[in-house]
Formats: structure tokens, sequence, C-alpha cells
């Protein structure tokens, strides 16, 4: 049991951070220009298949550095040739314009690519068990995806808390117009958050990659979750994205990892069910099987009994 | 009768059959349409149609008149699929005696009580809380129905049989045809159903909560009740609409109810036009006729769709009735043969435009996905080597030329058009 906990426990932490590498992005986003990004997810996509095509020539390193890169231009692209255009259209052109933005990547992709999953590889460097705990390995590559994570982290705090630009961007998330008034670029710093955000989500897809699997669906997996981190932590709070990541990533390995039942639960008040009945699949409900609802329940309660999310102070 | 309407005097009975007049037309139209496109596939890409322009209304009752811009439409529809596939089961094993034409209704009605539920909560902001809430909704009903065997059948669904039940004047849906007329009489009443509620007082409530929120609290409306009763509505119509494709297709799964099919709605409507009562009708047969047609010819059709979908909501968020809607007024004014020309000289250069960069996308598709000794490829009737250089070279000079030539054309036909446009005031037809 105890093994149990503890390896559900690092996997947890692993998956939660990586969805903070996407949440974060999207939350900074979000909080400033109103604008729920749904092509997050697909710029995660990029990073991996553009680290992949790198890894296949110059190997895994160079595609690390150079995938996050080339995904932020195509982000500061995206936000200065193509949202700042739909703008004028209003907000909800804006939510449709990413959304539509997501489909027509994942359609690049696959255009380039192909429909299969592609054999992107972690280094040979990484690939051995760091670790050995009650007979289970405990992969080093895991512990990379650890590191990188938490220094990102460290990194986005210092930067937003410490350094001036961060000052600046906290002044455009909250007023706009006076930090433009003061003479800052706030278009200019708005293109820079998307392009990083972007970047971010590619740097956890080329990491991610290895890991989770390369393939035109990968996007859409994670897509909604993000949205769900991002609401669950608050608008434009990097802190509630962090705990909302953690939250939801040690949320979905637990309840694989728990094997109870509606069955098991009943058992303990003496409650025995018929095997047949229409409501079968109520009482043989397992922790796994439901598992990828949580997320999703915890979204929807969020916003009905507290809209601004865990940490926000403002309503999304 | 034409007498009638070139009289002057504006007689109860006229303006009667002036409002009519679309109505009857419609009728009409859905009656005559199987005796000119007869051939199967032409019937079931029009029952095809009939569906989606019932769930595409509905989905702009949200969008395009409430304001309400939902990611999880497809759970009123995909219940309503599935409620009425079970009917129909019922029906085959007699728990019920009851017509097939009337298992819609029931799709309907599991399609408002889930409205009914889940608009009690989801209905109290609009914005991106009600899209959040309208996603997280759809993905939580999607992974439910995987869980849920018994009610949605797995992965593989449920699947019923139409032809069952009591055969009123023998009709027994055993072809497409038949399915046709009853998918035609369903989409009747329900675009005129729809029709009257975007007249009704409540339809332009819901215009003016969309519009402006507290000032139609102010006029003593409650934004919420307001948002409400059209979210029911429209879910009750999505309901029908699933019902409908439960019939045509006899199976109902996962799939109808995911968020893929919430998003293909969404893009029906866009690319139709939000701002319209028919902008949905016309995108849901633009879009079928997409999916049907363009699959026939090639592989890659959704990156088109994607590419359009993108380029209308940048450049013509309008939609496609915006577009026509735009040329309203010149027509009416009788201007057309200014713009003739004009759109000539721009249209020619877009085509062969448009001609090299399809070719450009076939060709490189077909280069990847084709065995590797087979390097010959058929294109809008021509056939030509892939790894030869011309094909290629003619191919990137009419992407190229016929860009740079459609740029230079853009400039004359924006003069035309203001001209056409002059002594009027030019609003352009824009509806919002």
């Amino acid at each position: 049991m105890f093994e149990l906990l503890f390896f559900s426990l690092l996997n947890g932490v692993v998956t939660g951070l990586l969805l903070f590498m996407l949440a974060s992005g999207l939350t900074l986003i979000f909080s400033m220009m109103g604008v729920l990004n749904f092509a997050h997810a697909s710029f995660y996509m990029l990073g991996a298949y553009f680290a992949y095509t790198i890894s296949s020539y110059i190997g895994f390193w160079p595609g690390l550095i150079i995938a996050p890169i080339i995904v932020g231009l195509i982000g500061a692209v995206v936000e200065r040739y193509g949202l700042r255009y739909v703008h004028r259209w209003g907000h909800v052109a804006e939510l449709i314009f990413t959304f539509g933005l997501a489909f027509l990547i994942e359609e690049v992709v696959q255009f380039i690519w192909g429909k299969d999953t592609k054999a992107y590889q972690e280094p040979e460097v990484l690939h051995f068990a760091l670790f050995n705990f009650f007979g289970q390995d405990f992969p080093a590559y895991k512990a990379f995806m650890l590191i990188i994570s938490i220094s990102i982290f460290v990194v986005l705090l210092l930067i937003l808390t410490k350094s001036r630009i961060g000052l600046i961007i906290q002044a455009a998330i909250t007023h706009p117009n006076m930090t433009a008034m003061l003479g800052h670029n706030v278009p200019l710093v708005f293109m820079g958050v998307f392009g990083v955000g972007a970047g971010l989500a590619g740097l956890a897809g080329v990491i991610a990659g290895p890991a989770l699997g390369t393939f035109p669906g990968m996007a859409v997996v994670l897509g909604p979750i993000v949205f769900v981190i991002v609401v669950v932590g608050g608008l434009g709070s990097l802190v509630g994205a962090f705990v909302a990541s953690l939250l939801i990533g040690l949320l979905q390995t637990f309840a694989i990892a728990l094997d109870y039942s509606v069955n098991d639960l009943l058992m303990l008040f003496n409650i025995t069910t018929d095997v047949d009945s229409a409501l079968r699949d109520l009482w043989t409900l397992s922790l796994p099987q439901i598992a990828p609802l949580l997320p999703y329940l915890l979204l929807v309660l969020i916003l009905i009994f507290r809209p601004t999310g865990l940490f926000g102070k403002r309503e999304t | 009768m034409s007498n009638i309407s070139n009289a002057q005097s504006s007689t109860p009975q006229s303006s009667k059959f002036k409002v009519f007049r679309p109505w009857i037309f419609l009728a009409v139209l859905f009656i005559v349409l199987p005796f000119i496109f007869s051939s199967g596939i032409s019937v079931y890409t029009m029952n095809l149609m009939g569906i989606f322009i019932i769930f595409a209304l509905s989905y702009n009752m949200l969008l395009g008149q409430g304001g309400m811009l939902s990611f999880g439409h497809a759970v009123y529809f995909g219940l309503g699929g599935f409620m009425s596939v079970h009917f129909m089961n019922y029906i085959e094993d007699e728990v019920f005696i009851l017509p097939m034409f009337l298992v819609p209704i029931f799709g309907g009605i599991i399609g408002l009580v889930f409205a009914v539920i889940i608009g009690s909560f989801s209905t109290r902001r609009a914005g991106t809380v009600f899209a959040m809430i309208s996603l997280g909704i759809g993905e939580l009903v999607a992974a439910s129905s995987l869980i849920f065997v018994a009610f949605f059948g797995g992965e593989e669904g449920v699947s019923g049989d139409r032809t069952m039940g009591p055969n009123i004047l023998g009709v027994d849906y055993a072809t497409d045809l038949q399915v046709y007329y009853l998918i035609a009489a369903w989409a009747f009443v329900t675009i005129a159903l729809m029709y009257m509620f975007s007249r009704t007082p409540m339809g332009r409530m819901a215009n003016a909560v969309r519009d402006n929120e507290e000032r139609a609290e102010f006029i003593g409306y409650s934004q919420r009740k307001v948002r409400f009763i059209s979210f029911c509505a429209s879910g009750f119509f999505a309901g029908i609409a699933g019902g409908l494709f439960a019939i045509n297709f006899e199976i109902v799964t996962e799939e109808n109810l995911n968020a893929l099919t919430s998003g293909v709605v969404l893009l029906m409507v866009y690319i139709g036009g939000v701002g319209f009562f028919i902008g949905p009708i016309i995108g849901a047969i633009f879009f079928t006729l997409l999916q049907t047609l363009l699959s026939h010819y090639t592989e890659i059709w959704q990156l088109y769709v994607g590419i359009m979908f993108v380029l209308t909501v940048m450049y013509a968020p309008q939609g496609l009735t915006g577009i026509l809607a735009m040329h309203l007024p010149v027509i009416r004014m009788k201007r057309v043969p200014q713009l003739i020309m004009p759109y000539i000289r721009l249209g020619v250069p877009v085509i062969i435009f448009l001609i090299g960069a399809i070719g450009l996308l076939e060709t490189v598709h077909h280069v990847r996905s084709a065995p590797v000794d087979q390097t010959m490829m058929t294109l809008m009737g021509l056939e030509y080597d892939t790894h030869g250089v011309l094909p290629w070279v003619v191919m990137v000079i009419c992407t190229l030329g016929g860009g740079y030539v459609a740029k230079s054309q853009a400039g004359q036909l924006r003069e035309a058009w203001e001209e056409a446009h002059a002594p009027v005031s030019s609003n352009g037809g824009s509806a919002k």
C-alpha cells in the first residue's frame, strides 16, 4: 500500500508540474487578454512534433532549446496577425478564433507528420532507472521532467515578482490602459506574453512527448484539462494555477491507483446489489473508471459555487 | 395572384400571403427536392442536411440569438439520439405501440429535461463562464457515456430498427426516401417553430440580453431567466435533431455527443453566419456538402475546412450569409452590372491562386501518403508525375502569380464596391 501511495504521489507531482507548464502560460494570457486560448494545447503538440523532427536530425538536446523557441515565435505571430485582428469583432469571435486555430493546427500536424504515433524517444543518457523502491523502478526521465518543471516555475515566479518586466506584465494584467498611458507598449507586452506562453507550452510538449506519446490527438487529450486548471486555480493567479495543477495531477493518478468501486462502499454497509439490474453500471462504478470525469466535475462545481476559482480575485 | 401582390393596397390578405410565401416555397422545395436529386447519395446527403439544419438552428438560438457560446451542444443532440434509439427498441419489443415518426419527440423531451437541469445553473452567466461550464458538461457526459454501458452501449453504441411499429398509410421507412420525407416534415415544423420563437417577445428579449444584459435587467427582465428559456428551447430542438439522426442511421454512438460534434455544429453555424436566421441553414447545407462531396475527392478535406473556418472568423465574421446579405442593397438598386467586371478581374486570379495552392497541398499529401513506387497522380482531370519538375513549377507559379495579381486587384474591387453603394447610407447590410 505504501509503495502504491509513494509512486502515485511521485507520478501525480510529475503530471501536475507538466500541466502547470501549460497552465502557467494560459492563465497569464487569459488574465491579460480575457481570451481563453483553445489553441494553447495545440502549441504543446507543436512543441512535441518539432522536437521529434529536430531530434531525428541533431538529437534531443538541441530540440529542447530550439523547438520551444520556434513554437514561441509561432505564438507571437498568431497573436500579432491573428488574435489582434480578430479582436475588433469582439470577445466571442476571439474565443472561436482560437478554437478554429486548434482545429486547424491539428489538421496541419496530420498533414505534415501523418496520423500515426511518432517514435519520439527520450535521450539515451536519461534511459536508466534513477532508483529502485519496493521493487519498482523510477525512471530518470521523470526526474528530469520534474527538475525542468520546477525550475520553470521558480524562474517564472521570480521574473513576474522581482523583475521590471514582470512588474509591467502585472500592471498590464490589471490596468492595461493605465500602463499604456505610462508609456509602456502594452500590445508588445501582450505579444510577448502570448509568445512566451506558447513557448512554455511547446517546452512542455518537448519533454512530455517521449513520456505521453507524440500523436495528433495529444492536444485534445490535454487541452480541456488545462482549462480546468486555469478556471479552478483562479484567473491570473500563478500560485492558483500551480496548486490546481498539482491537485488535478494527484487526483488523476490517485483515482487510477486506488481501485475501489461503489460496490465496495456498499459492502461496508452490508448492502448487496443485483448484478443484472439496469443500474448495474452504477454499482460497478470504480474510481479508475471515473478518473477522467473528476477534473470536469471539479470544473463545473467550481464554476457554480466559486466562480473566482480557488485563488482568483476576479470572476472569470 | 400576382395582381394582388402588385396592388398598392395592403389588404390583410396580401400581407398574409407575403408572410406565408417563403414557407409555402420551403414546403414545395422540400417536396420537390428528391425528384430533382434522386440518386441514393443525394438523398442520403439531404437527410443529413435536414438533421444538421435543425441541429444548427437550435445551436444558433444560443450563439446567435442569445449570445451564449456553447462548447457542449452535442450533449443534447446525442442524448436525444440515445433516448430515441431506445424508444425505437421499445417499439420493436412492443413495450409501446407508437408510430415511428413520433420518436423524435422523445428525443426532444430528453434534450429539454437535460437542458432544464444543466441550464438551471449554467445560464446564470453568459460569456466565458457559460462557455466553460458547457465545455465541462460536454466532457463529463461524453466520458460518462463510455462508463454507463447499459444506456449508452459503450464503444459500439446502441442500434435500433426504424421499420418497426405500426405502419401508417403503408409507410415503413424501409427506404431512405421515406426517411427523407419524415426528416423534411420535421425540419419544416421545427424551422417554423424556431423562426416563430425568434419573433416572440421572448425571442426579442433574448436578443436584448445578448446585446446588453444590464439594460435588459433595468427594463425588468431577469437575464438569467431569459437565457434559461432560450437554453431549454435550444436543448429541445437539438434533441429532436438527435432523434431524427437515430432514425436515419439506426445507430447512435458516443461520437454523437462528444466534443467533436459540438465543435462541428459551432463550425457550421459560424461559417453560415450567426447574425441571421437562415445563416445556420446555409452553414449546415454548406458543411454537409463539404463533408459528403469533398471527402469523395480528397483525403485532406478537413484541412480545407479548418482553413476556411479560420479565414471566416478573421475576415467574414458574419459568415456566408453575411457576404450574401452585403450584396442585397446593390441588387435592390439594380447596380449589379457595375460589380460584374471588378469581380471577374479579381475572381480569375483568385481561382488561379486556389488551383495552385490546392494543387500544391494535394501533391505534397500524395507524395507523403502514396506508396513509394506510385508517382503518378490525377488531380482535376489531369494526370502527372509528382516527381517531375514541371508540375511543381506550374503550381508554384499559379500560387504566387495568382496571389500577387489578386492582391493588386483587390483595390479596384473596393473602389467599385464603394461606388455601387455610394448614394445610399452605406451600412453595408451588416446585421449587428
